[in-house]
């Protein structure tokens, strides 16, 4: 293969990740088929949705720019208490809401990732993970405002554009969680095949190298840590918004390893790890938890510890994986019988 | 008020000691491979649920079964070193992570299932129940040995880390793994052996510490935060490092509960915060990594 040929495959890979493929779809038609034909499931349906757009958030950071977060609940309690606050304090409408607790959880996330992105390693660990106790400890102790311990109530929600009520079977916010993943998504989509996305991904595999060619790793990782912290203040809100109650455990570190823990199922760095790992998770615990939480806890962790030692791309690692080897042996049946021909019509 | 002083110091000290036995281990094999093991409070939970069984249960001597649950953990240990760990070595930190959560989660649903929720504590042998008068004010006799015993073991550690010749192997490997290798030295070995007594002396510590630091299924999440305090505040690979930053911890954490209660542990996070964002190393790290 000359040069050339070479660059033209390269252009073309990168241009076909921007092509919509219709798997890309199957999500939100999943979902528009739980809408109409399992009305019942519509409430953990948009729990499932809300976590789907928090692991997404969090793919950007660990999977796209590499930052390993062991806090990342920071950002989506943030974002609850923001909304939470907001709607208790009379301004219950839930877009002003979003919108409010992006920015929030943005300053916040632009603060902390100022600090704490200096560090790698085991401090980068323990400093992701004191932003998140620091917070839980003053948001427990600014009873007066947060409902400390007994959490956040009393919020009332307006409807959405002012007509669209939150009904009482959770079709409204069923809707409304599912049109603002779909809107985080195209634009999460975007970022990451855009040029920013694929330097992240050249920071996230070799931070020196990028930074001799010119990019500028450390303002490049900061805004992919903004943007990550935005999204999972938008995912907090919904959830405060939906079931208008906030608790401390937006803060705690289960929540951020839980979180952590849909994604790798699921597949990090890949956009869609979120969408397989989230759903899968929360179904999982829906089924196996409701008798027996220790019992649940004891093969997520078994879960965990397989996928580390033989699935290391979570489940859509695996799926690619398969295909590839099929691919493989198919371009390569074809490789050989072009051969074949080849060599037959020259003797 | 120097009441007041007096317990902060003398209870911070207790539970400065176990939160030493329990991450002196973790920290230098960090130093060593570089492992980010946040599992390592499972094994210091599973010593003190063995002790629990046989001193409890089974009415086994209080320091027999210290002895037998050091040596079980420390097997333990080993045997998932070898399988489980090996394997992620080579691997990224987030792998490592990963592995260590799931390995967090089982010992807590397993532990959940052998022992049930509530919180338990190893019962305190008659020689040690009691106080002790020491001229001027009286102390819990178990607690004074507690910090004897911690004494005793960080005096060991440092005469063995800096005094003996396998000390002086496992330093090397610290400071420069690959120099290390390059003039003989199996550190895969020298690993497994630290690590294994590492495991041992967490064990010493669930158990021992139990009295302070209640056994509960959740031990090894509730506490991983202040394993890790005391080993990024530490530094890597080091036997005096996490023993002061251990002391800071234990004197910073009972001064805030006495002082302070209604903040939780609300300034302790704030310091190490700021601690890490000006020693990224720790306070007293001599691994530069």
């Amino acid at each position: 293969m000359s040069l050339q040929d070479a660059r033209n495959a390269a252009v073309e890979k990168l241009l076909s990740r921007r092509r919509l493929s219709p798997l890309e779809l199957l999500p939100w038609v999943i979902a528009l088929g739980v809408y109409f034909f399992l009305p019942q499931y519509l409430t953990l349906g948009s729990q499932i949705l809300i976590m789907v757009l928090f692991a997404l958030s969090l793919d950007i950071t660990l999977g796209y720019a590499g930052v390993i977060i062991l806090g990342h609940a920071a950002f989506y309690g943030m974002g609850a208490y923001t909304a939470g606050l907001l709607a208790v304090h009379g301004w219950g409408d839930p877009l002003i809401g979003l919108v409010a607790a992006a920015i929030a959880a943005a300053i916040l996330g632009l603060v902390s990732g100022i600090v704490i992105l200096r560090t790698t390693g085991l401090a980068l660990l323990m400093l992701g993970m004191a932003v998140a106790l620091i917070l839980y400890e003053a948001a427990n102790r600014l009873h007066d405002i947060t409902g400390g311990f007994d959490g956040l109530r009393g919020m009332t929600i307006q409807p959405i554009f002012g007509y669209f009520d939150f009904d009482f079977f959770g079709k409204t916010a069923f809707l409304y969680c599912l049109a603002v993943l779909f809107l985080a998504w195209l634009f999460v989509r975007q970022v990451v095949i855009s040029p920013f996305g694929r330097s992240l991904v050249g920071i996230q595999e070799n931070a020196d190298r990028m930074a001799a060619i010119g990019t500028p790793v450390a303002r490049r990782k900061l805004i992919a840590f903004v943007l990550s912290a935005a999204i999972a203040g938008i995912a907090g809100a919904l959830s405060a918004q939906i079931n208008q109650f906030v608790s401390l455990s937006v803060f705690s570190f289960e929540l951020s390893g839980t979180v952590l823990v849909m994604l790798v199922l699921g597949g990090a760095g890949r956009l869609y790890g979120a969408f397989v790992g989230a759903p899968l998770y929360m179904i999982a615990q829906d089924q196996f938890a409701k008798g027996d939480p220790v019992y649940w806890l004891f093969w997520l962790g078994i879960l965990l510890i397989a996928v580390v030692l033989f699935a290391r791309g979570g489940i859509l690692g695996v799926v690619d994986a398969v295909r590839e080897t099929i691919g493989r042996r198919l371009t390569g049946r074809v490789a050989v019988a072009a051969a074949d021909t080849k060599s037959s019509a020259g003797s | 008020m120097t009441d007041t002083v007096i317990s902060i110091l003398f209870s911070g000290a207790a539970f400065a000691t176990v939160l030493y036995l329990i991450s002196v281990g973790l920290s230098i094999t960090m130093g060593l491979l570089g492992i980010a093991n946040l599992a390592h409070g499972a094994f210091a939970m599973a010593g003190g649920y063995i002790a629990f069984a046989l001193v409890n249960r089974l009415g086994v001597n209080f320091f027999a079964a210290l002895l037998v649950a050091a040596v079980a953990v420390a097997a333990i240990s080993v045997v998932l070193e070898r399988l489980i760990y090996r394997p992620v070595y080579d691997a990224g930190e987030l792998e490592q992570v990963l592995l260590s959560m799931g390995l967090i989660f089982a010992s807590i649903a397993i532990a959940h299932f052998a022992f049930g929720p509530l919180p338990l504590a190893v019962n305190v042998p008659a020689s040690l129940q009691g106080q002790v008068d020491i001229g001027w004010r009286s102390f819990p006799a178990y607690r004074l040995f507690l910090i004897a015993f911690g004494l005793c073991v960080f005096v060991t550690l440092w005469f063995a880390i800096e005094r003996t010749a396998l000390g002086a192997r496992i330093r090397a490997a610290v400071d420069n793994r690959a120099m290390a290798e390059g003039v003989g030295i199996n550190t895969r070995v020298l690993f497994t052996v630290v690590f294994a007594l590492g495991s041992a002396l967490a064990a010493v510590g669930g158990a021992l510490g139990s009295e302070v630091v209640a056994l509960t299924p959740f031990y090894p999440l509730e506490y991983l935060v202040y394993f890790l305090i005391v080993v990024s505040i530490g530094g890597l690979g080091s036997v005096s490092g996490p023993a002061l930053a251990a002391l800071l911890l234990g004197f910073g954490d009972s001064a805030c509960k006495i002082l302070i209660p209604e903040f939780g542990a609300f300034f302790i996070y704030v310091a190490i915060f700021l601690v890490l964002l000006v020693r990224p190393n720790g306070l007293f790290g001599r691994a530069q990594s």
